[in-house]
């Protein structure tokens, strides 16, 4: 008996794997954002409202949409600084082939090729070209952003069809289509990654890549399999940004790629792969959200608010951090 | 010379009792070897002379004088030094600045600039007393372990440390590191300093050590002095039952040849030429650095082979990956588990499916409740102890992590399995089940290629020895030949 039990009172420092669901969908992100919503109820007579709270939802929707492909990467150790400028090529592309009157569609459709490409670009480098995450996707950040300029000669696409903006605009039952859109995709993501053999493995070679290797895991394949599900959905991001705005700007996305591992980190999925959810990461992306339309209620002068942002980010973090520990 | 004692010592963690009641008595200038299974509460016990722990009760007393050690540096200041397993220096750095750091006050001159004279000749002085023949200037990544250890010790002796407590400092070492390290020992024995000497290999502590302390489940079970006792007897107060044989091989009745290496080469290994039958045990022995490793990845297909053939049941092959020959029925013990065994994060049950995934999916949907049933069965006959399944293995003893890792396999159904060091860093009641798990494999049939570093376990537990040399086999033993002068002769090149 002794030989275990005094073995488990080292510290823990996995808490997806946990004992109870209170740590298994990483409570502790989650207890952040409902002190933040309370606090903003109120303090904010306008927070409280659906209205607000569906805005929320939609400004929110980009962002979570990156970051859950950024979970994907993560999970396995990697990262991916490229998804802002995969989102704003993918989307001149298809504002491109829009304004040339190429069936929506198509023109959509095309626009996630593109990004999935961009994101295979990425994992053939760094699966069998062996080469750091972080350096690869650095490149590629710069490569694709410049890829938009030139496509974009440097100027927006805009006049794009009534039909497209719709998308972006437009709501189902009351609910916007992005944030609807950002639903499904979570909800497949959640269940690929905690009840498929492809999750697993992507688990696996987080948390050691080797033993995955040697236990027959095709690893190369899942590491850029990865990457391309990045590429694909920082594309739909870039879908549904440029539907909302209605035009494809070469700037769009620009620094994007930060708030998506904030919003994975903040979800408590550990940098160095094997341990995460997505349920912490679409946490991270509210809390986010809740953060900027909150200062914004409130009417904080927007120098204040990046500030401010910072120091809760950091705190929620440390507060996570003592709690795994 | 200076006495280290501790009285009464009782540590509990969460209301679980890990010390109880435990005396220790060092006399000064005595070699005191410390031994008990993983989880006997040994490092419990160390980490409260080196100060990172407080007991609960009991003290501990310098000379008769009762410290108080709030911290590590306490300890230290107090002439405690700690050489753990895991070696605290930095790889980045030359043996003198490990020397400086932590230790800066003594070579500090005005303004905050290094003495470096004076360091220089104070890390000579000290090598030459370790016995290390190393330029101070040397990078310590660029030395070997045993070297690495030396300058730790090294560290301890300038800080003027009487009480010197080793973890296991030889699992990691050669042979020639380890005499040389026991000659180390010994000369500061006689100088006065006094060690606590922590091992689970009990040759080890017959020839080093004064007198032996043995803890089971935090009990101080005997105090003796080594020429009291014998190595039967510290087991059986190690484990709490007598053990009457440690090895035990069971009568062999082998098959037909399942797995055959005919004149194999890689990258590293030459000329590799041997056999394995069906339902036997073949040991594959040699120094550290032979080569026993690389022909162990070589059929598991880590490394290409280049020149020569591979049969496994009389079929030539050719692994381009782990995952074709795990396809092909070779299943790999590798020699380090958390290494490139076991993904600590996981539960034992994700580990233990993480070959099998497969046999247990529907288009790729995991089913749960067989995964669980599968982890349950796997459980049981491994004997694995643990309080769930869910439990990261991580947080399980060494011997439950072999076995999650070995298991791991099984439900592949491989025909020859390579278990590189099955036993390494495991206790010695987990050690008999594992060599019954081997023994049952080997009765159903299958083939099995042992590597160990343990001379008395590789010729107890195998039927045939390959001894590999060079990056090749350099002799092959079996019956009466199996003794470990043999065995010794082929390993070193000696006539």
């Amino acid at each position: 008996m002794m030989k275990w039990i005094d073995q488990t009172k080292r510290k823990t420092t996995s808490a997806r794997f946990n004992l109870g669901w209170m740590q298994k969908y990483h409570l502790g992100p989650a207890l952040g954002f409902v002190i933040i919503f309370v606090a903003l109820s109120i303090t904010s007579r306008s927070f409280l409202t659906v209205h607000n709270l569906l805005n929320v939802a939609l400004q929110t929707s980009v962002n979570a949409l990156l970051a859950i492909g950024m979970t994907f990467v993560i999970l396995t150790a990697g990262i991916d600084l490229s998804v802002g400028s995969i989102l704003a090529f993918s989307s001149a592309i298809t504002a491109g082939l829009l304004i040339g009157h190429v069936n929506i569609v198509l023109a959509s459709v095309i626009g996630l090729v593109v990004g999935a490409l961009a994101g295979l670009l990425n994992g053939l480098f760094v699966a069998y070209g062996r080469l750091a995450p972080f350096i690869v996707t650095l490149g590629t950040l710069t490569l694709f952003r410049g890829a938009t300029e030139i496509y974009t000669g440097g100027v927006p696409i805009f006049n794009l069809p009534e039909a497209f903006s719709s998308f972006g605009a437009g709501a189902l039952v009351g609910i916007p289509i992005p944030v609807l859109v950002t639903a499904v995709i979570f909800a497949l993501g959640l269940l690929a990654l905690q009840r498929t053999t492809h999750g697993r493995r992507i688990y696996a070679i987080g948390g050691n890549e080797r033993a995955a290797f040697l236990a027959g895991i095709p690893v190369k394949r899942y590491l850029m399999a990865v990457y391309v599900i990045c590429g694909a959905l920082a594309a739909l991001a870039g879908l549904v940004l440029t539907s909302r705005l209605g035009s494809a700007e070469p700037t769009a996305g620009f620094g994007y790629e930060l708030d998506a591992i904030t919003a994975v980190v903040l979800g408590g999925t550990s940098l160095f792969g094997g341990e995460g959810t997505l349920w912490g990461t679409i946490i991270g992306a509210l809390i986010l959200g809740v953060i900027s339309n909150g200062l914004n209620l409130l009417n904080v002068n927007s120098f204040y608010q990046d500030a401010i942002k910072g120091v809760i980010i950091l705190f929620a973090i440390m507060l996570d951090r003592k709690r795994a520990s | 010379m200076s006495t280290l004692k501790a009285t009464g010592i009782t540590k509990t963690f969460s209301g679980v009792t890990v010390l109880h009641d435990i005396s220790l008595d060092v006399p000064g200038g005595k070699i005191v070897a410390l031994v008990g299974e993983n989880g006997a509460g040994k490092s419990t016990l160390m980490n409260i002379f080196a100060g990172a722990l407080r007991p609960d009760s009991g003290s501990i007393l310098i000379d008769g004088q009762p410290q108080q050690f709030h911290s590590v540096s306490d300890a230290t200041n107090a002439g405690i030094a700690m050489i753990y397993q895991e070696l605290n220096v930095f790889l980045n750095l030359s043996i003198a600045e490990n020397f400086l750091i932590g230790n800066e006050g003594a070579y500090a001159r005005s303004g905050g600039l290094i003495d470096r004279h004076a360091l220089r000749e104070a890390v000579m002085s000290t090598l030459e007393a370790v016995g290390l023949r190393r330029n101070p200037d040397d990078l310590v990544a660029d030395l070997g372990v045993g070297e690495r250890q030396l300058v730790e010790i090294g560290k301890a002796l300038r800080r003027k440390s009487r009480f010197l407590i080793l973890d296991e400092p030889t699992a990691a070492l050669t042979e020639q590191e380890t005499s040389r390290l026991f000659l180390i020992l010994r000369s500061l024995r006689d100088q006065g300093v006094s060690i606590i000497y922590i091992s689970h290999r009990l040759a080890e502590v017959f020839e080093l050590a004064d007198s032996v302390v043995v803890l089971r489940d935090g009990q101080e079970v005997a105090s003796q002095s080594i020429a009291e006792t014998s190595e039967s007897e510290l087991v059986t107060q190690m484990v709490g039952r007598q053990i009457t044989n440690l090895y035990p091989r069971i009568a062999s009745a082998p098959g037909k040849v399942a797995l055959r290496l005919d004149r194999v080469s890689t990258a590293k290994t030459h000329d590799v030429s041997l056999t394995v039958r069906a339902g036997e045990i073949v040991g594959l022995g040699g120094m550290m650095g032979s080569g026993r490793t690389e022909i162990a990845r070589a059929i598991a297909g880590l490394d290409p082979i280049i020149a020569g053939t591979l049969e496994l049941d009389g079929e030539a092959r050719h692994f381009r990956s782990p995952r074709a020959a795990l396809a092909a029925g070779v299943a790999f013990l590798t020699e380090d588990r958390k290494y490139d065994g076991l993904v600590l994060p996981f539960s034992a049950q994700q580990n233990l499916a993480l070959p099998t995934l497969d046999t247990r999916q529907r288009f790729s949907w995991i089913s749960q409740h067989e995964e669980r049933a599968f982890a349950q069965r796997m459980r049981d006959s491994l004997r694995i102890k643990l309080q769930s399944l869910d439990q990261p293995v991580e947080r399980l003893s060494g011997g439950n992590q072999q076995k999650v890792a070995l298991g791991k396999w099984l439900e592949r159904n491989p025909k020859a399995l390579v278990l590189d060091e099955p036993t390494r860093g495991v206790d010695v009641g987990a050690k008999q089940e594992i060599y019954n798990l081997m023994n049952d494999l080997k009765r159903q049939g299958k083939a099995i290629l042992m590597i160990s570093s343990d001379l008395p376990e590789l010729l107890g537990m195998s039927d045939r020895v390959y001894i590999v040399r060079d990056f090749t086999i350099a002799g092959e033993l079996d019956g009466h030949d199996m003794t470990q002068v043999e065995f010794m002769r082929f390993a070193t090149g000696g006539k």
